[in-house]
């Protein structure tokens, strides 16, 4: 049985100075988590963007292979990718407080969904929005159904969101950075009732982050992306015991983990930014930041498989 | 919902109180009023006779208040020119003056509101500069010119509506398209600003991502949030229409509330003047209101927490 999301070599560019994605492979199975990890501007939310076909205008995407349950997505017209959007992959946002539409009731929007795409009656879809209000742990959804975006806090919208994302019984959902604009513990609940819904449901879930924590809680599987690249795929234990790409590794020595570091000892730091990248961009991108990095850096490099299911872009291979 | 419409009437009667201050103090600063309305050639002792008749010679505030209190009991006074009551007189021109306000602003919206979802939907192409410009010409041309122009062809050449007079609907069309001209620049521009933001906005993305219609996305989630400062300037523009039809009314010759106001400034008959002001405002007060009612039905959040 193939992936149920199969995206290899997507290229995404604006204009045409700037490549924002280049090349990037993954899959994401049944019932599985893939995190796609990266700095802000590396490419995870266009990536995102690119498979839901919601870029915007002015932007062109390619790709060799971009398959959804076995359905070629490069080629279908807007009204065929409009019919699976919503319906059997659904997407929620950086921002809840500015993603619901100001204008209408949660129940106006939550209902909409389903009576697109599966016809279903206004009261078969009240009740659906109202069992899935109880699902994502808000108290008294009868009452959430009749209130406006306004008079919900940022947890709350968030957690419509996903019941939103919901009301079709997705196969897959694609998370761009859902916890992100929440306070830490609000952001823990939606982590966990994240991670309850994809075993529950057997979701396939694309969740999009820069928070490695996030990433070592839920992740089955981690790609980390820099300027527009997957420079390192792995499962989530193998990439953590045993990262091969010099960015990979400075990511994790970024962040602090209790009972393995001194007090005293600095948390590490990548120097630099992420440079801009144009067509026509050869070699390794994080050369100019990397510790390692001679002339060859600047030819083009080689994946490398450091073990199966665990390959990685530098000419390094020790 | 009920305290804001508490507020907003509060808000309305200050208004309407301010105008009527103001439009009284207008009229007086204009000069000696008996002097203008007895004439050129008038004797002094005329003067004094008709500052006695009117009033004239009490102190302003009593006159002020005077006025003030008949008009809160709907007495507006009395013209000097046409001997009738000021009220009977608005009251037979306003049907004219609505109704070709009413007819200006429902032609600017059928108009502007598609025109401008257009220049939205197609930003920066030459659809959307054409409209622009279109745009740009409606502003930019004295309406008489265009009522001229429409009289020449539409009435004249073509014979297909009449070119003066208020005996049917037909001869509010023409004059109905001239005043809409004066509205459909701000308002396609404003319905096109409203959706290009509206469209850029995280929850039109969203929809997109619910894989909702271009229909439902365009005109539901994006035309309603589009459209509040729409309905607002929308009122200010009826109310625009409504006192500022001075010279369409001339142009068509047709006798509503503008054409007395000019009628009446020129023959110096305050009482007139005043009153039309006073219900200009009323109205234009009224307006705000029912536009500001419109935007707390399409906005939630406008109608406090």
């Amino acid at each position: 049985m193939s992936a149920l999301l199969d995206v290899e070599g997507l290229e995404v560019g604006f204009g045409s100075r700037t490549s924002a994605v280049r090349g990037i492979s993954l899959t994401v199975e049944r019932g599985e988590t893939h995190c796609l990890v990266g700095e802000s501007g590396c490419g995870k939310s266009v990536t995102a963007l690119a498979v839901m076909n919601l870029l915007a205008r002015g932007s062109h995407r390619t790709a060799r292979r971009m398959t959804f349950q076995g359905e070629d997505l490069l080629k279908l017209n807007d009204r065929g990718m409009a019919r699976l959007r919503g319906n059997a992959m659904a997407m929620i946002f950086q921002e809840p407080m500015t993603s619901l539409n100001p204008a209408y009731t949660v129940g106006s929007q939550m209902t909409e969904v389903l009576r697109r795409h599966k016809g279903a009656s206004q009261r078969a879809a009240t009740d659906r929005a109202a069992d899935l209000l109880a699902r994502v742990g808000i108290t008294a959804p009868g009452l959430r159904l009749g209130q406006f975006p306004h008079q919900l806090s940022g947890g709350l919208r968030q957690r419509v969101m996903i019941a939103m994302a919901l009301m079709c019984d997705p196969q897959l959902l694609i998370a761009d950075e859902p916890t992100t604009a929440l306070d830490v513990t609000v952001q823990a609940q939606i982590l966990r009732l994240l991670a309850e819904l994809q075993r529950d449901l057997g979701l396939g879930v694309l969740l999009i982050t820069h928070d490695l924590g996030i990433v070592a809680r839920v992740a089955t599987r981690v790609s980390v992306m820099y300027a527009g690249e997957v420079v390192e795929s792995a499962a989530t234990a193998q990439l953590f015991a045993d990262p091969r790409h010099p960015y990979t590794k400075g990511l994790l020595r970024c962040v602090p983990v209790p009972g393995k570091q001194r007090q005293d000892e600095p948390l590490g730091s990548i120097p630099g930014t992420v440079p801009r990248i144009g067509p026509g961009f050869a070699g390794c991108a994080f050369r100019e930041r990397c510790d390692f990095a001679d002339e060859t850096c600047a030819h083009i490099i080689p994946r490398h498989a450091a073990s199966p299911g665990h390959d990685y872009l530098c000419r390094l291979t020790a | 919902m009920f305290n804001f419409l508490i507020r907003r009437l509060v808000v309305a009667a200050l208004v309407a109180a301010t105008v009527m201050t103001l439009a009284f103090i207008l009229t007086r600063l204009s000069g000696d009023l008996a002097t203008s309305i007895a004439g050129p050639n008038a004797t002094q002792a005329d003067i004094e006779a008709i500052r006695l008749a009117y009033g004239l010679d009490r102190p302003v505030l009593s006159q002020f208040f005077d006025w003030v209190g008949r008009a809160l009991t709907g007495d507006l006074g009395e013209s000097y020119f046409f001997k009738a009551r000021v009220s009977t007189l608005i009251a037979e021109r306003m049907p004219v003056t609505l109704t070709l306000g009413l007819t200006g602003l429902v032609i600017a919206l059928v108009v502007s509101l598609p025109l401008g979802i257009l220049a939205a939907v197609r930003e920066n192409t030459g659809l959307d500069r054409v409209v622009q410009m279109v745009a740009l010409f409606g502003q930019a041309m004295p309406s008489f010119w265009l009522g001229l122009i429409l009289m020449i062809t539409l009435g004249l050449n073509l014979g297909w509506l009449p070119i003066s007079g208020t005996g049917s609907w037909q001869h509010f069309v023409m004059p109905g398209i001239v005043l809409a001209f004066s509205a459909i620049p701000a308002l396609t521009r404003l319905t096109r600003a409203g959706m290009i933001q509206a469209m850029g906005s995280d929850y039109i993305r969203t929809a997109r991502a619910k894989g909702l219609s271009r229909a439902s996305i365009l005109l539901k989630h994006a035309l309603r949030n589009a459209a509040i400062p729409v309905v607002a300037i929308a009122a200010v523009q009826l109310g625009f229409m409504l006192g500022g039809s001075i010279v369409i009314e001339q142009v068509f010759a047709l006798h509503g509330v503008g054409f007395l106001a000019w009628e009446s400034i020129g023959k110096n008959d305050f009482p007139v003047v005043q009153a039309v002001v006073l219900v200009l405002a009323v109205i234009y007060v009224a307006l705000t209101m029912v536009a500001d009612l419109m935007n707390a039905v399409l906005d939630p959040r406008l109608r406090g927490p």
